[in-house]
């Protein structure tokens, strides 16, 4: 279907796209984590590509591999109704040095997703402007989508926040009728 | 008599000058599904605001990576619990997609009309609970009443009213019912009766114009680059939809409109999504007239779907397929494929990949609701608080799949 996709991507970056291939119909490029951010800005503003949506991002872990990671991005255009999945191995085999560049700059939807990998897969990405965790909790040991993550296992328990991001209206007399005092002492910061 | 507040100095009296932080949620009435909203005030505008999700993350990907492909059925059901037929329809063919399977055309048929059902009962919910939160009750009955004849349909064909786990790899668990068509027939005068009603009910009222018209604005570009997909990217006028841009089972059969908006306001994703149920109306229509009313459900193979139960307790070779099927799973061959479908807030994508084994070895859901809810924050930066109420409503976000 966007074969004609794959051979403008291997004209353009030549040594950059490791492998091509399609499967099921899904047209799948490999590239070097280096031109992650290149390659991405020339699929967008490229005419003949013009992937004005990014649909998804996420992260697959092989232990056994190196590099480890596998980040899978899935592109889109509305124009030209083709489809592209674009893919960075990253990482090494102990999960250490799992990097790539954000590609938030060139679509604001994959904020919230290159979180969700950092969170669950603990994969950075470079440049991003709000890199915190999102679906787990900011005390959270590990990483759970890896493959060596043992699904039973038991976080440990987080400690009572004691004024720790409480904010300013609500202190320890919180959800208390007298709450509100706070305001007539100004004491708020 | 002396004034009440006079031991008072004038200084204690005054209003703080810094914005103001407000937390809203994660249980809060407006706040259906569990999200924190922590927004910067100044006044009743909103400076900043930071939408918290995961609430509800119940590590959907990491248990599916645990059982067999069959096995992740129920779990999909719990990602969107207000469209869950939606949900298994999309898996499913996910899988039938990296197994390079196709269903028989009764199922693809029986599929499309359960799917359009399931997204009826969507859209009925979120249109119900936007004008709750505005204080009209009543359309939240209306349309309840509707849903219920969804629920009922549901419950005949596939045992139960809300997690049905019906969608099979290959197939459905089940083939029709005999009363089906006539059943299903028999209710969509009555929906499309209702939603004719409650439109009556919203949409000369001046209170809920007032506040849906003009705001929650957002432009198609900025939509699009937000990864929105479904009503609420058709509400700023680009008309993408699964369903006609790259059609699946057979929607390529059926003759339907995709409605879009203009102004991609609050306004915008509620007609939107009052007249997708109109087109799902349809589309349901023709589908009953083209369904065979006899022929096989699932896929002629014994690798992928399980024996008639009476083949099980009476020959060897049903039991082993049987013992096969449920103790190693299917086998799905080692790749990768990415399975899309229009679920009820848009893009429903599935990325699975197998290592060949009869375990996912990872299952990728792309839940709509999660690209669509990252609009939220921007959406209301400069806002009043109470507009915050019906653009969080518009937007359907549904816990269990903005979560998973």
């Amino acid at each position: 279907m966007s074969q004609k996709l794959l051979d403008v991507l291997n004209e353009s970056f030549g040594p950059a796209v490791l492998e091509t291939h399609s499967e099921h119909g899904d047209e799948t490029a490999v590239v070097h984590p280096d031109s992650w951010f290149k390659i991405a800005q020339f699929l967008r503003d490229d005419p003949r590509c013009d992937m004005q949506m990014m649909v998804d991002l996420c992260g697959v872990d092989f232990p056994n591999r190196e590099p480890r990671f596998e980040v899978v991005m899935h592109l889109h255009s509305l124009r030209l109704g083709h489809r592209l999945r674009l893919k960075a191995r990253v990482g090494s085999s102990d999960g250490e040095g799992a990097e790539l560049d954000s590609v938030v700059r060139i679509w604001t939807g994959a904020d919230w997703f290159e979180r969700e990998t950092y969170d669950l897969m603990g994969v950075m990405f470079k440049g991003h402007p709000d890199l915190r965790r999102i679906l787990l909790y900011p005390e959270f040991v590990g990483h759970p989508l890896r493959k060596d993550y043992p699904a039973d296992r038991i976080q440990p328990l987080v400690p009572f926040r004691e004024g720790y991001e409480k904010l300013p209206p609500f202190d320890n007399t919180e959800g208390m009728s007298f709450g509100r005092q706070v305001f007539r002492s100004g004491k708020v910061d | 008599m002396e004034p009440i507040d006079q031991e008072l100095d004038e200084g204690e009296l005054e209003l703080p000058s810094q914005p103001m932080m407000l937390n809203v949620g994660p249980s809060h009435p407006a706040m259906h599904g569990t999200i924190r909203i922590v927004m910067e005030l100044s006044g009743e505008s909103i400076l900043k605001a930071d939408v918290q999700i995961g609430y509800l993350h119940r590590g959907f990907e990491k248990m599916c990576e645990r059982g067999n492909w069959t096995q992740v059925f129920p779990y999909v059901d719990r990602c969107n619990y207000a469209s869950p037929m939606l949900n298994n329809v999309a898996f499913a063919l996910a899988v039938e997609k990296l197994l390079d399977v196709t269903v028989p055309e009764r199922c693809q048929y029986y599929r499309v009309i359960l799917g359009e059902l399931a997204r009826i009962s969507d859209h009925l919910t979120c249109t119900g609970a936007m004008s709750m939160e505005l204080g009209a009750f009543t359309p939240l009955l209306w349309f309840m009443k509707g849903r219920e004849m969804i629920y009922d349909i549901m419950e005949e064909e596939t045992g139960a009213r809300l997690t049905h786990s019906f969608g099979r790899v290959g197939g459905m668990a089940q083939p029709p019912t005999e009363n089906f068509k006539p059943m299903v027939n028999a209710i969509l005068p009555r929906i499309a009766a209702i939603i004719g009603e409650a439109e009556a009910l919203l949409l000369q009222n001046r209170i809920f114009m007032d506040r849906l018209q003009g705001v929650g604005k957002i432009s198609p570009e900025d939509a699009v680059a937000l990864g929105w997909t479904g009503p609420c990217l058709r509400s700023t006028g680009v008309a993408y939809d699964v369903r006609k841009a790259h059609p699946y089972l057979v929607y390529d059969r059926f003759s339907f409109d995709v409605p879009v908006g203009e102004e991609g306001d609050n306004w915008d994703r509620f007609m939107v999504r009052l007249e997708e149920m109109r087109q799902s109306i349809r589309i349901i229509e023709q589908a009953l007239e083209q369904m065979p009313d006899s022929g096989p459900i699932n896929v002629d193979d014994p690798r992928i779907v399980l024996p008639d139960k009476n083949d099980v307790y009476t020959t060897i070779e049903g039991t082993i397929q049987h013992f096969k099927i449920v103790m190693e799973g299917i086998k799905v061959p080692a790749g990768e494929a990415y399975g899309y479908t229009e679920g009820g807030n848009g893009e429903l994508g599935f990325y699975l990949v197998s290592d060949g084994s009869g375990t996912p070895y990872r299952v990728r859901i792309r839940p709509p609701c999660f690209a669509i809810m990252q609009g939220l924050g921007p959406l209301i930066t400069g806002v009043m608080i109470p507009d915050v109420v019906p653009t969080f409503g518009s937007l359907n976000m549904i816990g269990g799949e903005c979560d998973h």
